[in-house]
């Protein structure tokens, strides 16, 4: 019983930080149409600015939202510098962000060392919850609110603000949405910006129990794009549904049959692909 | 990749001209022709790069301290970094051999980088002085040209199952490992000499190498008297959080292998690892001459409590001295130093003595630590000394050879609860 439980809690734990890590990427895919591979990489960057501002005795909360603005204004810049000039074609634009990915983790390991490193837990959000008997770690339950909050304002942003409806333009069809006179390239700095920044300040969230390491960027990185397929791309609902259901399939997955953890993983990626290409919330595109 | 090690060989090169001319060293009597080349086999990129830097400053921390001068002998070190991986390692070991001639090879890090190169070496006539723990390279496949001053896989594994019933009265285990070779093989070890002295392994756990969250493995472990963790790289420091936040650590201890508990991780650790009891062949804490020595230099350089690694290098190059001193001239001989390193014996070694079996693995002290908080920093504090440990423990070496190597399932564990 308390194993169940215990399962239950930690998915829902689980589900709040991909949501951090895979919203952006969704945003990115949908409107640009490209699969950024270098997303783990923000979140691990993300992740050791904010261990390093942590180390210097800095708020959590101010640690997690600087680390955020410097992945905004990182990605900001390789958008609007690189990116930019190869417009349309994607398999440029994937090797590119493919190639930072490599750059990104390389400087890391060279400003960080190979050791990993692990910021203890902030002291006001130390402690366990206990239900039914059970301890539970209030830092992930704090995880859990954080995303929620995220999803509810990314959900007013995209659905209610005037900017949310150009971004639903642009990630229907980006050609029409120029057409009538929404400038969709200022959008895509915009929202490569705003993912990066969603990766950065989910890499200091899930830095305490995560740990930062070299290598934590390509492990998470299969992780968004399997959310991401998942719920459908440029979805926000999606990402959010699919990162929970990750986080249920990857608990109770492993558990049930632990020889099978990266089956159970990848499985219903392969079958929504084959089945609903357009992901669960996802549009058809014609 | 040719500039870097020219440019490696070349600032080694100066560092040794500085410190001679500083020091107004008298010509060697002997006129030697060629220095003696060390090529070392490490991982500077990647996620294996942790273990592979520490290996490099092992090793140069030991020649900077020997002026990069061994019995007399200029020694010249060429850096390659292999990626991790086992064709970067093949590709690496032909460089190092075939282009530099290398004299002997410290690596490669990880077990399967070794195995892609086992046989290479061999063919090769150059000797190789490993510290991945594979069992079978110094057992059922032992190598004439290779020898290993660290421990096999289950080496400390077998001191922590005896130690586990006999000291601290366990009986009922559970164990969690990677799943890979290197965990089967130290879980394996733990569980044979742990049941062997009246314990019992109920649970045997095996999270993947790559796992975002342990939560679900470890809210799988039960009722238990203790939990034998062999994590390795940066997965004990995840592991180990997650463990304490799940409430476990107050209720079942938690033992460690020596890649779990390693010195040179202790400062990524913070409370959680508090009590944690590990076997290692390895202490910083021990107070040997030159293992004093080495620490302070690792602090003073690079700014570290070193580990396994860099201790492991540094006992490496002291068997490079000790064979190039037995050999003199014949050092070259590239057939006689392999053998010559099978037969080094050290007394003072910053892990004790060091001696090698007939199958050029280590016999050497196995410490157990308790990891404990003093002031701001943790320390694991060496609480018995296990002399002399062979890979075979106590068993007999023809019975244990004539067994398959340790696997998953092998010894099978028959004491599984669910």
């Amino acid at each position: 019983m308390s194993l169940w439980l215990t399962l239950a809690v930690n998915s829902v734990a689980l589900g709040g930080l991909l949501f951090l890590l895979s919203s952006g990427f969704s945003l990115i895919f949908g409107l640009m149409r490209i699969p950024n591979l270098m997303h783990g990489s923000f979140f691990m960057l993300g992740a050791y600015l904010g261990v390093a501002l942590l180390a210097r005795g800095i708020n959590f909360w101010i640690a997690a939202l600087a680390s955020a603005a410097a992945m905004a204004l990182i990605g900001g810049l390789i958008e609007r510098v690189l990116l930019r000039r190869l417009e349309g074609q994607v398999l440029p634009q994937v090797l590119l962000t493919l190639g930072f990915a490599f750059i990104i983790a390389d400087v890391c390991l060279m400003l960080w060392t190979g050791d990993p490193w692990q910021p203890a837990t902030p002291d006001h959000l130390r402690g366990a919850v206990q239900v039914a008997g059970l301890y539970f770690p209030l830092y992930r339950l704090v995880v859990v609110a954080v995303a929620v909050a995220i999803a509810i304002a990314l959900w007013l942003l995209v659905d209610w603000t005037r900017l949310g409806a150009m971004i639903r333009a642009g990630v229907d069809d980006a050609p029409i949405a120029r057409v009538v006179g929404i400038r969709v390239s200022q959008l895509f700095t915009l929202v490569f910006a705003l993912g990066a920044a969603l990766a950065g300040f989910g890499g200091v969230m899930g830095a305490p129990y995560l740990s930062v390491y070299p290598g934590l960027d390509f492990e998470m990185l299969p992780l968004a794009l399997i959310v991401v397929i998942l719920g459908g791309v440029g979805s926000l609902l999606g990402a959010l549904v699919g990162s929970f259901l990750i986080g249920f399939l990857y608990n109770f997955g492993t558990a049930l049959l632990p020889d099978l953890a990266y089956v159970i993983l990848f499985l219903p990626m392969v079958l929504i692909l084959v089945l609903r290409p357009q992901g669960l919330f996802g549009k058809v595109t014609t | 990749m040719a500039r870097k090690l020219n440019r490696r060989t070349f600032l080694a090169g100066t560092a040794a001209g500085t410190a001679a001319t500083a020091l107004r060293f008298p010509a060697p009597a002997v006129a030697q022709a060629a220095s003696f080349k060390i090529g070392l086999l490490t991982v500077k990129t990647g996620p294996l790069a942790q273990g592979g830097i520490q290996m490099e400053q092992g090793i140069l921390t030991f020649l900077k301290e020997k002026a990069n001068t061994l019995a007399g002998r200029k020694v010249e070190l060429l850096i390659a970094d292999t990626g991790g991986n086992p064709a970067g390692a093949r590709t690496k070991a032909q460089e190092v051999i075939e282009r530099d001639k290398v004299n002997v090879i410290l690596g490669p890090l990880a077990a399967f980088e070794l195995l892609a190169i086992t046989d290479y070496v061999r063919d090769n006539a150059t000797p190789l002085i490993s510290l991945a723990a594979a069992e079978d390279v110094t057992q059922r496949r032992a190598n004439p040209f290779i020898i290993r001053p660290s421990a096999t896989s289950a080496q400390c594994c077998h001191v922590m199952g005896e130690y586990a019933t006999k000291e601290l009265k366990h009986r009922r285990a559970a164990t969690i490992s990677e799943d890979f070779a290197f965990g089967y093989e130290q879980m394996a070890g733990f569980q044979r000499v742990f049941e062997d002295s009246g314990g019992k392994v109920v649970k045997k756990l095996w999270p993947p190498l790559v796992t975002p969250d342990y939560t679900p493995f470890i809210a799988q472990i039960g009722n238990v008297d203790c939990v034998f963790n062999g994590f390795a790289g940066s997965n004990p420091v995840k592991f180990m959080r997650s463990y304490a936040d799940l409430g476990l650590k107050a209720k079942t201890p938690l033992l460690a292998g020596w890649t779990a508990m390693d010195d040179a991780l202790l400062r990524s650790l913070g409370d959680e690892a508090v009590g944690v009891v590990s076997a290692a062949f390895y202490s910083a804490d021990f107070g040997s001459d030159s293992n004093k020595r080495f620490v302070a230099a690792m602090q003073k350089d690079y700014n570290v409590l070193p580990g396994g690694y860099s201790a492991g290098m540094y006992v490496a190059g002291q068997c490079v001295e000790a064979a190039i001193q037995a050999l003199g001239a014949q050092a070259d001989d590239r057939k006689a130093l392999a053998e010559a390193l099978h037969k080094v014996s050290l007394a003072d070694t910053p892990r004790g003595a060091v001696k090698f079996d007939a199958y050029g693995n280590v016999v050497g002290d196995v410490f157990i630590r308790r990891c404990e908080k003093k002031g701001s920093a943790l320390v694991n504090t060496v609480i018995k000394t296990y002399p002399n440990v062979s890979q075979f423990w106590t068993y007999n070496e023809k019975e244990f050879l004539a067994n398959p190597v340790y696997t998953r399932d092998y010894p099978p564990a028959r004491n599984l609860e669910n």
